[in-house]
Formats: structure tokens, sequence, C-alpha cells
């Protein structure tokens, strides 16, 4: 009977623990992430424009939660998300295009887009405190 | 299911014929989050700083809200398509496939209407 179900333990493809770690793996592993850390950063963005919208008094709570200290770590963590997984995914597009597969190629430009998503994030924050 | 001839016993376990198209969206969608991100994020860094009146009268702008609209829209958009993919590769049963991509549907849809209503009613003055 052919039928699709994860009850007939198809096999399965070789997962992370099998591989040899590479900067093209970390690359598209942290990119998933981020874009999952994105998707938190929309529902703090909505809360915030929630708020604005709300009065000054939903927004002073929203300020009050946004400063302390687990909200700058999530506000940290959320501008890494979007800057990260931005720059990875104009790797992606290089990539779509059919582009920078050769090895060495492939390495360092996952190596420098991993970096860069931690670089921006600092340039960012370092930006904004000192303005 | 058939299990009678060699095509019924295929059909149905092929792809599912809309992956392509799935593929194209998350591209054109990120194009726009990626010129609406800038400029976000650019925004962020020329106010003045974050207090109420500061933020309030920049959002009230035309321009910025209409930036801020697609801004929303075109993020909700392209971060609905890529949950889709997480949760197609780590949800197995199908039955629990169906009700997160169900439940995703509902999240994408009120979180664009509120993100939407929030925008206007600022820039129209109701807040």
């Amino acid at each position: 009977m052919a039928q699709a179900s994860p009850s007939r333990n198809r096999p399965l493809s070789p997962h992370l623990q099998i591989w040899r770690w590479g900067p093209g793996m970390l690359s598209s592993i942290l990119h998933r992430v981020s874009g999952v850390g994105a998707t938190v950063g929309i529902f703090v963005a909505l809360w915030w424009l929630g708020a604005l919208v709300s009065g000054a008094d939903a927004y002073a709570i929203f300020a009050k939660h946004a400063s302390a200290w687990y909200g700058v770590v999530v506000l940290v963590g959320v501008s890494w998300a979007v800057i990260a997984h931005t720059i990875t995914g104009i790797r992606h597009f290089v990539l779509d295009i059919g582009a920078g597969y050769e090895l060495t190629r492939n390495n360092f430009w996952a190596t420098v887009c991993t970096l860069l998503g931690f670089v921006l994030t600092a340039a960012f924050w370092a930006a904004l405190l000192l303005r | 299911m058939g299990n009678g001839t060699s095509i019924g016993r295929v059909r149905g376990l092929g792809s599912a014929k809309a992956g392509s198209h799935h593929w194209l969206i998350i591209r054109y969608t990120a194009i726009g989050s990626l010129l609406l991100t800038v400029w976000f994020g650019v925004s962020l860094l020329l106010l003045p700083n974050f207090s109420y009146p500061a933020v309030h009268e920049w959002l009230s702008r035309p321009v910025p809200a209409t930036l801020a609209a697609l801004f929303v829209l075109i993020n909700i958009w392209h971060a609905r398509l890529g949950i889709q993919v997480v949760i197609e590769d780590y949800v197995h049963e199908d039955a629990n496939k169906f009700a997160s991509i169900a439940l995703l549907n509902l999240v994408t849809f009120a979180a664009g209407a509120f993100g939407l209503f929030c925008v206007i009613r600022l820039a129209l003055g109701g807040a």
C-alpha cells in the first residue's frame, strides 16, 4: 500500500550530527534561526505600533519593558536576527543565480556573511547609542 | 489510493505542484523586505529619540506611514512563507501539520490587519 506516512519509517537523510561543520552549513542554519527571530521581531514591532496608537500611557508601558534588561536582550536579539537574515538573504540571492558554489569561494562568503551579521548589529547599536 | 495498478500506487506521492510558486514569492517578497528594512533601520537611526511625541510625529507623516504599512505587510507575508517551510520541515504528523498551517494563516491575517489598522489610525489622526 503506497502511503506517505511517517509510521512506515522511511529512511531520513543524514542530519546535523552526521556532517562535519563548515561555514556554509553554519550560515544556512543561522539563516533559518534568524528568520524565526525576525518573525518574533514583527510582533515586537506590532506591540510598539499598537502602544503608539493606544496613547502615551500605553507607550510608557512598552518603553518600560523595552528598556528593562530582558527587553534589551530581546531587542538586541531581534536586531541581530533582522540584520543577519538580511545579509545571509543577500547571500542566497547570489547562490540562487548559480554563483558562488566553488568550495573556497563558498566558504569565504559564508564566513564573511555570518560575521557581518554580528558586526553590523554591533555597529547599529553603536550608532544608536552614540548619536 | 489504489494498490492495483502502477499509477495507482504512486499517485499523490509526487511534489505538491506549488513549490516553485512558493519559492519565487519568497524571493519577490524578500526584495521588497530588503528595501523597506533598510528604510526602517535608517529611520530608527535618524529619529532624534524614541519618545512618544518623536515617534508619533514621524509615523503620522504620509510617506513614513505609507512605507510603514508596506513594511508591516511585506514582512508578515515573507515571514508567513518562511515559517511555513519550517513547519513543513519539522512537523511530520499530517494532522499537526494541518493545524499548524491553519494557525499560521490565522496569525498572519490577524497580525496584518492589526498592523495596517494601527498605521492608518496613526496617519489619519485618530490617535
